[in-house]
């Protein structure tokens, strides 16, 4: 097998809610469980019992970042397996209806549409409208169905915006009161106290790699004990939650990571956001046509999105991935093809405007060299395309 | 050179791509998302994609996927189907040809600096004493793609290779399992990439545009029979049209959509001695005079006397065949080769 090298230190890398670098800590954390402690945390010798400690302490470690009790924590595959356990969980469960916002991600929001579920219409930001969710809730329950499970997301992984979950609690005990809330908060843990959301919802989804752990764990939280089927039967592993054996060194590697991502997030959030205002400052300052697209109030540290007038996100992107910079636009589609954003047409952006969509996002290795590189290339890139354009070449 | 090469996922294309670096050019590997439908065929399957990005890794040159659903939908699929709801019959890959590859994709590829657009057609480019550039047949007489690559013009031509059009189909394959790339095997495209062989034209279309029935008559006017889809019937078409077996055989010579009127006759009612092309692309300038035209993909060339017509509109030709020849489907492609048969002088639409 061909490895690749190591990354190319010239990359710069402003793509961290697609996937964040490891913290070595985590590497470090999770060697052991590759190297020498292989066993199967569900064996019963001793071998396995010291697996299966590290196991039972890294949820511990999730717990205490989460604000809920250890056994309320289920170790899953990635984010999107625990996104669809909640909804799938919850109509197998339940029955009745699945809801969720306009903006979910891909994860919540095919899985609602496979359960024949509701999408709720979202505010400027991408939030949900709770006047909307109101009405949704109230018309499944006038036409004598029930609601199975709420869906919103705490962060909204294109523009960054933070829905307030208090207020969606308080909407669904009211209207629909035997529906279960679940947040996808996979791109909030870096940027939130989860301390602060896990009270107010059933249900919260987590995966690793946004936060420095590892590719392959998620977490799904069932708040105050069991309330939904299980998705993946067997073994009975996770207090018969989720079988399949346990992926060991990831859940250490995550629980690692979540712990120092919550221990490092005060500073981390000053520092970052002021990174990011420098970097969509600077862009707006020295390109025309450079909208952001939310502000900055209404959004978590590390998002910068912006849209720009007279380029296509597809050709920007491809100049800025000759130049070594790593950005995104919108989620791609199974062929690796960009598809048009769904939030943003959630939203009420026009669709002129988010074909020159750019979403820059920073984490824990962003440095200030990052963002003078990052500025200096997108704003040459954008000048490229526009000037080729005005000349009427293409 | 900087060159984009459009990557299908078949072997032509990533021969042309492997042609591409050897030669030292700077090649980047495209391939477009163009259907997002259900497709069993062509270049939009995700397993496609995976092997053009496949060979692309394999050859050590970058790959990416550009997403061009909303031009295809808007150039190729909708006036596929308005075609069809008129009684014309489109040929979408050329339409795809024009409208996508060598205008989208070949903007796409000038605007991020890149010299030319490759693609895996079998055709080739040459020049004349000149200078100006030549559009001619591939080497290999059963792949020969000129014909549905006639639109381009010298601007084009100038920046567009083809790197295995000097090359027979069974070299391509050669070449690709020397080196052990995994498309060397992968049967040749067919048919159009957003019919699926299990629904097939009729459910695509049916999904798309109301079906009308009409009566199927004979040269004399006199009723024969019924079809339950106009849309669905071509030219020249003699089976399915409900009449019954035995006797002459009986081909479509008129469709009348409007009036919902199929006519059918021998084949000698077919036979016409002209026919109107518009719409029409010239790879060097109009001309007029003897020249072989081809109306189907691998439609056997025919001499005729070709004049072009203007009626302040639009350029026109009019084609005056040498020997009386079939009606040729309105909406078809017609090509115009010089009287050698290697270069492609220009083509258009069947009126």
């Amino acid at each position: 097998m061909n490895s690749p090298g190591p990354v190319d230190t010239a990359i710069t890398y402003l793509d961290h809610a697609a996937s964040a670098p490891m913290r070595p800590e985590a590497i470090e954390a999770m060697m052991p469980y590759l190297r020498d402690q292989y066993a199967n945390p569900s064996g019963s010798h001793r071998f396995a019992r010291q697996a299966r400690q590290a196991v039972d302490e890294s949820r511990d470690r999730v717990a205490a970042v989460l604000g809920c009790r250890p056994n309320d924590v289920v170790f899953t595959g990635c984010g999107t397996e625990s996104d669809n356990m909640a909804i799938t969980g919850a109509v197998t469960r339940l029955g009745g209806v699945a809801v969720c916002s306009a903006t979910e991600h891909h994860a919540v929001l095919e899985v609602v549409e496979h359960h024949g579920g509701v999408v709720v219409g979202v505010d400027h930001a991408g939030r949900v409208d709770l006047e909307r969710l109101c009405a949704a809730l109230d018309e499944i329950v006038a036409a004598d169905r029930s609601v199975a499970i709420v869906s919103v997301m705490t962060v909204n992984n294109e523009v960054g915006s933070i829905n307030d979950l208090e207020a969606v609690r308080r909407v669904v005990r009211r209207h629909a009161p035997g529906a279960l809330l679940h947040t996808d908060a996979v791109q909030a843990a870096s940027w939130l106290d989860l301390r602060q959301v896990t009270p107010h919802v059933d249900l919260l989804a987590l995966s690793a790699h946004k936060f420095g752990g590892p590719k392959g764990v998620g977490v799904l939280v069932e708040n105050g004990g069991p309330k939904i089927n299980p998705l993946i039967i067997g073994g009975g592993q996770e207090r018969e939650r989720r079988s399949g054996t346990h992926n060991t060194a990831g859940i250490v590697a995550a629980s690692v990571a979540l712990e120092l991502i919550d221990a490092e997030r005060a500073t981390e959030v000053v520092r970052i956001a002021a990174l990011r205002d420098r970097l969509v400052d600077e862009l707006c300052a020295r390109l025309d046509g450079v909208t952001e697209t939310l502000d900055r109030t209404e959004k978590v540290a590390g998002s910068g999105h912006v849209c720009i007038a007279g380029i296509e996100s597809e050709a920007l992107l491809f100049l800025l991935d000759e130049a070594a910079v790593c950005a995104s636009a919108a989620s791609a589609c199974a062929s690796g093809a960009m598809e048009p954003s769904h939030v943003l047409a959630a939203m009420g952006v026009p669709a002129e405007r988010s074909l020159g969509a750019l979403r820059l996002t920073l984490g824990h290795t962003t440095t200030d060299a990052d963002i003078d590189r990052g500025v200096h290339v997108v704003t040459e890139a954008v000048e490229r395309l526009r000037s080729h354009t005005d000349r009427g070449i293409a | 050179m900087k060159v984009m090469c459009a990557m299908s996922g078949g072997v032509d294309s990533s021969v042309a791509a492997l042609l591409l670096r050897d030669a030292g050019h700077e090649v980047v590997g495209v391939t477009m998302k163009l259907w997002g439908g259900d497709s069993d065929t062509g270049c939009c399957s995700v397993s496609d994609v995976d092997d053009a990005r496949r060979v692309a890794q394999q050859l050590g040159i970058d790959h990416l996927v550009f997403n061009f659903g909303d031009d295809f939908d808007k150039h190729v699929v909708d006036p596929y189907v308005a075609a069809h709801a008129n009684g014309t019959t489109p040929n979408p890959c050329i339409e795809c040809n024009r409208s996508v590859k060598f205008a989208r994709l070949a903007e796409r590829a000038d605007l991020l600096g890149f010299d030319a657009v490759a693609t895996g057609h079998h055709a080739n480019i040459g020049r004349t004493d000149k200078g100006a550039y030549m559009l001619l047949r591939g080497d290999d007489p059963d792949k020969d793609q000129s014909y549905v690559v006639h639109m381009l013009d010298q601007q084009q031509l100038a920046r567009t290779m083809f790197p295995v059009g000097g090359m027979h189909k069974s070299e391509v394959r050669e070449l690709a399992a020397s080196i052990d790339l995994r498309t060397a095997d992968k049967p040749d495209s067919q048919d159009v990439c957003f019919i699926t062989s299990t629904g097939g034209r009729t459910s695509f279309l049916g999904d798309r545009i109301p079906f009308n029935r009409a009566d199927v008559v004979d040269t004399s006017g006199m009723k024969i029979g019924e079809v339950e889809s106009v849309e669905m019937v071509t030219i020249g078409q003699r089976k399915g049209l409900g009449l019954p077996g035995g006797g002459p055989k009986r081909y479509v010579v008129d469709v009348d959509t409007k009036a919902q009127i199929v006519t059918v006759g021998a084949d000698r009612d077919l036979l016409r001695d002209r026919l109107t092309v518009r719409r029409m692309a010239w790879v060097d300038g109009p001309t007029s005079g003897a020249v072989l035209v081809q109306a189907s993909a691998h439609g056997t060339p025919q001499a005729a006397t070709i004049t072009v017509l203007s009626d302040g509109v639009d350029d026109h030709v009019a084609v005056v065949w040498a020997e009386p020849q079939r009606r040729i489907a309105p909406g078809q492609s017609v090509v115009f080769y010089d009287l050698s048969d290697t270069g492609v002088l220009g083509g258009g639409i069947a009126d």
